[in-house]
């Protein structure tokens, strides 16, 4: 999908999480923007989470079920009077559900200017072995 | 008959003669939502939105761009205005890669915005980290607070 002119980019407000989940800090909490897509041997993510930096970046996977958690430091120093807000800050979370195709111990992740990019590399498939047949 | 024509528009159809009126009922809730979400957050509609706070030295501009390093960014400064212009790039992925989704958007961005007061631009800085560009201006000295003293006579 290669353009030869960019577009302009669009401002879009960030989307809020819809399903209420228990949180034990009040804050804001927001859906990353998220591509996904597969090659052969691996499934690759890339999610916007600007502002998380990584040790404040927790992915846990259980059940088969992966979660983003991205924990964002308030920006702003304490002294600042706010003169225009366009958008809010807040922790970046999001759950998707893998199909057993997954390795799950070779997942690597890697986290720069604010994405973050998951490797999930695919089970191998069973090779198939070719069965020669002896004449005896 | 008249009555079926009538209640026809905007689409046909109806079962009940209330229906009608749940429809247009639902359409003043999703109305009324949109507008208190709207006053919320006031929104230029340009890419990048930007968050504007001031000390007493310094104007702070925040915006968020994930994906961009510090060499991307065109950013420049007259006395009372900021502008950033830049593009943001998708890193090009394998031809044979296959999406299930995508969020993401790539594309040109060019934005001034103009700051409350008079700045010094000679001692702007900007830093970009984690996706997040900070403008520090230094505000002109005319335009920071002074303190008077009142005389007693």
């Amino acid at each position: 999908m290669a353009d030869t002119e960019s577009k302009a980019l669009q401002a879009k407000d960030k989307a809020e999480v819809t399903t209420p989940a228990e949180q034990t800090r009040p804050g804001l909490v927001f859906t990353p923007a998220v591509d996904i897509f597969e090659t052969e041997k691996e499934i690759t993510l890339l999610a916007d989470m600007p502002g998380v930096k990584a040790k404040d970046l927790t992915i846990d996977l259980h059940d088969n079920v992966l979660s983003l958690d991205g924990d964002v430091e308030s920006p702003e120093g304490a002294d600042e009077v706010t003169v225009l807000r366009e958008y809010r800050t807040g922790k970046y979370y999001r759950q998707f559900t893998l199909s057993q195709v997954i390795d799950q111990s070779k997942i690597d992740a890697e986290l720069k200017d604010g994405v973050l990019r998951l490797r999930l590399p695919k089970v191998e498939a069973a090779t198939p072995r070719k069965i020669t047949v002896k004449s005896s | 008959m008249f009555w079926r024509r009538v209640s026809d528009w905007p689409a046909s159809g109806l079962t009940s003669p209330f229906e009608e009126l749940e429809r247009m009922r639902r359409q003043m809730n999703r109305l009324a939502e949109g507008l208190t979400r709207a006053w919320e957050e006031p929104a230029a509609g340009v890419f990048p939105l930007m968050n504007v706070t001031e000390d007493k030295d310094n104007y702070h501009v925040r915006a968020e761009l994930p994906g961009l390093k510090a060499d991307g960014l065109d950013i420049s400064v007259t006395g009372e205005t900021l502008s950033i212009a830049g593009e943001r790039k998708l890193s090009p992925e394998d031809e044979n890669a296959q999406y299930h989704r995508q969020e993401r958007e790539a594309g040109r961005f060019n934005r001034i915005i103009s700051l409350p007061g008079h700045i010094n631009t000679g001692k702007v800085e900007a830093h970009c980290t984690d996706g997040v560009l900070r403008v520090t201006l230094p505000k002109a000295e005319e335009a920071k607070p002074k303190q008077i003293q009142v005389k007693a006579s």
